[in-house]
């Protein structure tokens, strides 16, 4: 299997004429986590409802686990596990009776399922809230056991919907272990949904971004930071009165930009922050603050979409169901 | 896993979820024993009714808790599947191998289940206080199989109205439906001794009138073959009507490749 997921022209388009996903490639390599990058209401959870066999696309084609997924739904949902946008629980019941019943329905011997719950809890760090029922489990212990259950039947890829939205920055970090130990120990290709940037700059091999249903950009995230430009350095003097002088060495080192606070340039490559802290030095000019501000994912967007990504919101596209 | 299997899963979950809510087993174990209670008390005079057919209020009244206790059980299991759909659990269940027929007849083993359990209480309690059933013993396993078949038939609703909307107001809303149509039938008086013409018409038109008598039939007359062959052919035709829209709906709802 060359890609663990192949994606032509995708489209889905809902009553009213509105689209949410409206023609994406994509490809994503057997072992590689791959972020899908965009704001709410980008076409991101449509596309990972039409990728699991929830929703038929409207359009276009897709392979999962070289599976076609219209044409071979069953043979792609043995192969995928899936922890989907909302940790969809029952309330009454356990975390061991939830993963009982995920693991009978994917038809694994009865005999296997005791030790197979006890090591999917103690891998998700559940074994002593396992027989409390579900409904006193905190937002992040839910995620957790949400990301056991779409790991009970040893699924090849994996995907993950908005895995961290609203937990608290220890689960976050939790969750971003146990997805770079399945890549990492288990070759598990993962498919990550997020609106977090800083998600996706971590965990992330590849990164497509989507934004009104279109790919507006997919790479690596060096690489698309890298196709932004260059760091920008900013400055800000001892002595308001050196603005000038400090320009004018700033200026030695790449094309000044627009500042707010002090001077700023971005760097064409004839130096680094080190050149400039020297040469600074070497004139003998003070400054209260220097800033590196290296591109980041959120610059990508800001480039590609004419907006930020931060606090952006697309409210035209419907929930996928 | 073979269709029975994850039918037998599927319906073990349901009946957990019933007996975590007391509310939904508590209710229909009591309320309608007591609304019997009451009507009794207020309407034994009913049986100096030249034509009445019992001298016993109470054990013309008993088929009511039946027909009540389907309605809660019913309504109960609805909002159970709705909250399914509402909070995505139905996609978990959707991603795996399960059949879509497993979840449906699933769900309503549990419905049945709870069903089962209510025959027996409501039985147990009309025998304690007196009630006799004519049928004897054959017609007492006869009336477990059509309190059976009617809260499938009912429950097929309950499931029907979860599917079609996937919201629990909208399955709660069904409830005073259902309750119309059981108090506008032949529950408190036979139709031929309901003098009110348009109340008598209505129960007549009521398939739920039917559905009482024939459970009626079964404890103070004993085998009254029309009853049963109607109160039968409406549970059957209920179910059959129930459970292929619900079959349908379940269709567009998982909507899976």
């Amino acid at each position: 299997m060359d890609r663990a997921i192949e994606v032509q022209g995708l489209v889905r388009e809902f009553k009213g004429g509105i689209t949410a996903v409206a023609g994406i490639d994509l490809d994503v390599a057997p072992g590689e986590i791959y972020g899908f990058l965009g704001p709410n209401g980008a076409g991101k959870s449509t596309t990972v409802h039409m990728l699991t066999t929830l929703l038929p696309p409207t359009a276009g084609s897709a392979r999962v686990g070289g599976f076609d997924i219209v044409k071979d739904g069953p043979a792609v949902r043995r192969t995928i596990g899936a922890a989907l946008q909302e940790a969809a629980l029952d309330p009454l019941l356990t975390g061991r009776e939830h993963l009982k019943l995920q693991l009978a329905l994917h038809g694994i011997p009865r005999s296997q399922r005791p030790a197979r719950t006890d090591e999917l809890l103690e891998r998700v760090g559940l074994r002593l809230a396992a027989d409390r029922k579900i409904g006193g489990y905190s937002g992040g212990m839910k995620r957790r056991l949400d990301l056991a259950l779409a790991l009970a039947h040893r699924p090849r890829i994996l995907f993950l919907d908005e895995p961290t939205t609203g937990l608290d920055p220890q689960s976050r970090s939790a969750l971003w272990d146990e997805v770079v130990r399945l890549k990492r120990d288990e070759g598990v290709t993962v498919f990550l949904t997020t609106q977090y940037l800083e998600e996706a700059d971590v965990l992330a091999d590849r990164i497509a971004i989507i934004d009104h249903g279109r790919i507006v950009a997919d790479g690596t995230p060096g690489a698309l930071k890298a196709e932004i430009g260059r760091p920008t350095i900013e400055a800000l003097p001892a002595d308001g009165t050196e603005n000038r002088a400090l320009e004018e060495i700033l200026a030695r080192f790449g094309e000044l930009q627009p500042s707010t606070t002090g001077v700023a340039v971005r760097l064409d490559g004839q130096g680094d922050l080190a050149d400039v802290v020297r040469a600074l030095d070497a004139a003998q000019l003070r400054v209260a603050d220097l800033h590196l501000h290296a591109p980041t994912l959120d610059d990508v967007f800001l480039a590609k979409t004419g907006r930020s990504l931060e606090g952006s919101e697309e409210p035209s596209a419907p929930e996928a169901p | 896993m073979s269709l029975a299997a994850q039918v037998l899963h599927l319906a073990r979950r349901s009946v957990i979820r019933t007996l975590r809510q007391p509310a939904n087993w508590i209710t229909p174990l009591v309320f309608p024993l007591a609304l019997m209670a009451v009507n009794t008390g207020g309407l034994d005079a009913a049986t100096n009714l030249p034509g009445f057919p019992s001298d016993s209020f109470l054990a013309f009244f008993l088929a009511f808790p039946f027909i009540q206790g389907a309605l809660f059980a019913t309504v109960n299991a609805g909002v159970d599947l709705a909250r399914d759909i509402q909070t995505g659990f139905l996609n978990r269940l959707a991603l795996t191998p399960m059949q879509g027929a497993a979840l449906l007849v699933g769900h309503l083993g549990g419905v049945i289940a709870m069903g089962v359990l209510q025959a027996i209480w409501y039985l147990s309690v009309g025998l304690l206080v007196g009630v006799r059933i004519e049928s004897g013993v054959a017609g007492t396993l006869v009336i477990f199989l059509l309190a059976v078949l009617i809260v499938l038939a009912f429950g097929s609703f309950g499931a029907l109205a979860a599917l079609r909307t996937g919201s629990t107001e909208a399955v709660h809303s069904l409830f005073p439906v259902f309750f119309v149509f059981l108090f506008i039938s032949s529950m408190n008086l036979p139709r031929n001794l309901i003098e009110t013409d348009w109340f008598r018409v209505a129960a007549s038109l009521n398939p739920v009138s039917y559905l009482i008598e024939a459970i009626r039939s079964l404890v103070i007359v004993g085998w009254d073959e029309r009853a049963l062959a109607l109160g039968f052919g409406i549970a059957i035709a209920l179910a059959i009507v129930g459970l292929t829209l619900s079959s349908l709906s379940l269709r567009t709802r998982m909507a899976r490749t």
